[in-house]
Parts: structure tokens; sequence; C-alpha cells
């Protein structure tokens, strides 16, 4: 695990990650993907530090993390710091899994620092609950979206073309999909 | 599914960009609440008998500009608080601000009012019913709001509940302030208020119930 000490290093890694992100939410995929991975690793260690009790939730609690933040993306204004936008959506997640375990222990590292972009951990371990297990429980509206556009990589037309569905329903179907998928993750608890 | 599988996932097809602004549902929350407050006083209440003599007097406006004022700061409040991490102090005072200038104005009332009249100024006619009416009018845009608040993502559950419930009270008040005759600073710094604060409290206390994501 490497620890970014100075204020530069995390300056920079929120000058790297905004540059990512918007270009990312302006259509560049290997840009988003970029920003997708650099941030689980600051997610991975931001959340390491704080569940040293908990170290199997870990992987579980970034990858929800993940998805709320791709689920939320539109509530970013392209204005604000990154850092306290992910710091927000992190804590927040953080404190939901901590409430939900109803754990009582303290947090070793304290929770309001701005320091999710401080260090980066790109070891992920094994997570424990499996998305894709979850994915197949949605309905086929959603359900088959998700799996030809997002896993199989075909695209919104030939997805409608052989599913019979319209364009535009396999984009809400991605969509909605996706938001149900977080909820699903909620709900497994 | 492991963590890189995923972020191949999320990150694949079109989308990342494709997110459509739902600021819109504030708007579409705030025509809907507003409509079923007046639908609620249409069928409860009624409006003034008064009401083109009132539209003539500076108090009328006075009120109309409070309760305006006040739901325009606190939906710009909730605004802030729908979105992780952005700052929600300014808002704040916007919020304070019309409320202090009422009380200011409610002040000089007072001072310059005869000992006789100030029970008059402060409690009106209708002191007791106003607040619990206001609050009844405020159950469509409470819903409403909510609904608005959820296409978001606030991680401030309970401020963001009570921003939720003032926004409904305060587009409420508007709306019974076309029926209520009061016209006394005193009284609307304390009976609409009050009004504001029932939902408000209700949304502090069901915030995290209603907005968890």
């Amino acid at each position: 695990m490497q620890r970014i000490a100075s204020q530069e290093g995390m300056r920079a890694a929120e000058e790297r990650l905004r540059g990512l992100l918007l270009l990312g939410l302006s259509g560049d995929q290997r840009a988003y993907r970029a920003f997708l991975e650099v941030l689980s690793a600051h997610l991975r260690a931001f959340f390491r530090r704080r569940l040293t009790h908990l170290p199997d939730e870990v992987e579980d609690l970034v990858q929800e993390s993940l998805l709320a933040i791709h689920n939320q993306r539109h509530t970013y204004e392209s204005d604000q710091p990154l850092t306290a936008w992910v710091h927000a959506i992190a804590k927040y997640k953080l404190v939901d899994l901590i409430r939900r375990r109803a754990s009582v222990e303290r947090l070793t590292e304290p929770l309001d620092e701005h320091d999710v972009f401080s260090s980066a951990d790109a070891e992920a371990s094994e997570a424990r609950r499996d998305i894709g297990k979850l994915l197949e429980q949605l309905p086929d509206r959603q359900r088959l979206p998700i799996v030809c556009v997002k896993l199989r990589g075909l695209s919104v037309l030939e997805t409608a073309r052989m599913t019979g569905m319209s364009v535009s329903a396999v984009k809400v179907g991605v969509h909605r999909g996706l938001k149900a998928l977080a909820a699903k993750i909620r709900k497994d608890e | 599914m492991n963590t890189d599988d995923l972020v191949t996932m999320l990150a694949r097809g079109p989308g990342a960009e494709s997110t459509n602004n739902p600021e819109y549902r504030f708007f579409a929350a705030i025509g809907w609440g507003a409509l079923g407050a007046t639908l609620l006083m249409a069928m409860l209440l009624g409006v003034r008998h008064d009401l083109a003599d009132a539209v003539s007097r500076t108090m009328f406006w006075v009120k109309l500009g409070y309760v305006v004022s006040l739901a325009a700061a606190v939906l710009f409040a909730l605004s802030r608080l729908s979105r992780p991490g952005a700052r929600v102090a300014g808002a704040a005072l916007g919020v304070a601000a019309p409320i202090l200038l009422i009380w200011s104005i409610a002040a000089i009332e007072l001072a310059a009012a005869e000992p006789a009249q100030v029970s008059t100024l402060v409690f009106g006619k209708t002191w007791a019913s106003c607040p619990v009416l206001i609050a009844t009018l405020a159950v469509p845009s409470f819903v409403a709001m909510t609904w608005a608040t959820k296409g978001f993502a606030p991680t401030r559950l309970r401020l963001a509940g009570g921003a939720v419930g003032l926004a409904a009270g305060a587009i409420a008040a508007a709306v019974y302030s076309l029926h209520c005759a009061e016209m006394s600073a005193p009284f609307l710094g304390l009976w609409y208020l009050a009004g504001l604060l029932i939902p408000g409290a209700l949304g502090v206390l069901a915030g995290p119930l209603l907005l968890r994501w």
C-alpha cells in the first residue's frame, strides 16, 4: 500500500481524477474506465484504513461505492472539488455499512479528514457478495440490456434487435437496472 | 464478479455521458405540490373574500414576498443538500434572511403599537389553526419533494429531510396566504414559521428512512 503523504500528492490525484471523470462524462470510455480504476484503488485504501476490524467488508464496500458513484455521476458539478464529492459518497456508504453492522467499535481513523485521495491500494481482495449473482435476479427488461451492452459489449442497436426491445427501452433498462442493482446490494445485507 | 470486472462493466457501452439532469424534478415537485395545496385549500377553506381588496395593500405583498422568498431559499438549500459534498453554509444564510427580516418588521410594529393591541398583532384571530392548516396543505408538496430529492444523492439525510419538510411547508404557506386574512408581521414571524416547522420536524425524523440510497 502506498500512501501519498504530501498535500501536492493529493492535489495531483484530484487534478488527474477530475480530468479523467470530465473526459468520461463527455463520452470518452477509456478515460472513464481509467477514472474508475484509479478511484477503486483510492477507495480501497480509504476503507481499509477505517475498517481494520471488518477487513472482509472492504472489497464489497469498494464495489458498492463504485456502483453508487457511477449511478450518481450526474450529481457531480464540474466546478466542485472532486475530493469533496467522492469523500461525501464514500463516507455515506461507510457510515451506512457500520450502522447496518450495528458496530459500536470506534473507527481507527477519523472519518472527517478529506484524505480519500491520500493513498491508493491496487490489491483487491475477494469480494464476498457476488454482484453477478444479484444481476441474475433482475427482471429481463433490465438484465438483458445490462448483459448485452455492459458485459458482452454489444451496441445499443444490436441489443435492441436481438432482444426485440426498442432502443430507448434498452437505454432505460441499463440505467434502471444499475439502480436496481444498487438497491439489491443494500437489501442483500 | 471481482472489482476489475465491475469497473469494466460500468465503463463499457454508451451511457457515461448520457446522464439527464434531474434538476427538472424540483420544478415538477413545486408545480405538483402547489397544485395539490391549491386543491386542498379550495376543498377545505376557500380563498379569502377580500382578496381583490387585499392586493392593494402593501402588507399583502410583504406577506407573499416573505413566504415565496422562504420557499426559494429552502429549495436552494435542498438542491445543495441533494448533491454529495456541496457547500450548504451560504444556503443556510439565505433561509435565515427572510425570517430575520420579518422579525425586524415585527419588532417595529410591536414597538409602535399600543399595549392593548399587542396581543391582536401577535395572535390575530387564527393563531391556533394557522400552523395546522399550513402543515395539512404541505402534504402533497412533502410527497413531491421527497420524490424529487430521491433523484439525487443526499448524504446528510436528517438535514435533507428537514429541508424537504421546510420546502413543502413554504410552498403550502404561499398558497395558504391567499386564504388567510392575517396581516401582521409578528403573526407571520411566529405562526407561519410554526407551520413550516411542523413538516420540517417530520422531515428531520423521517429523512433517514425516506431518503436512503
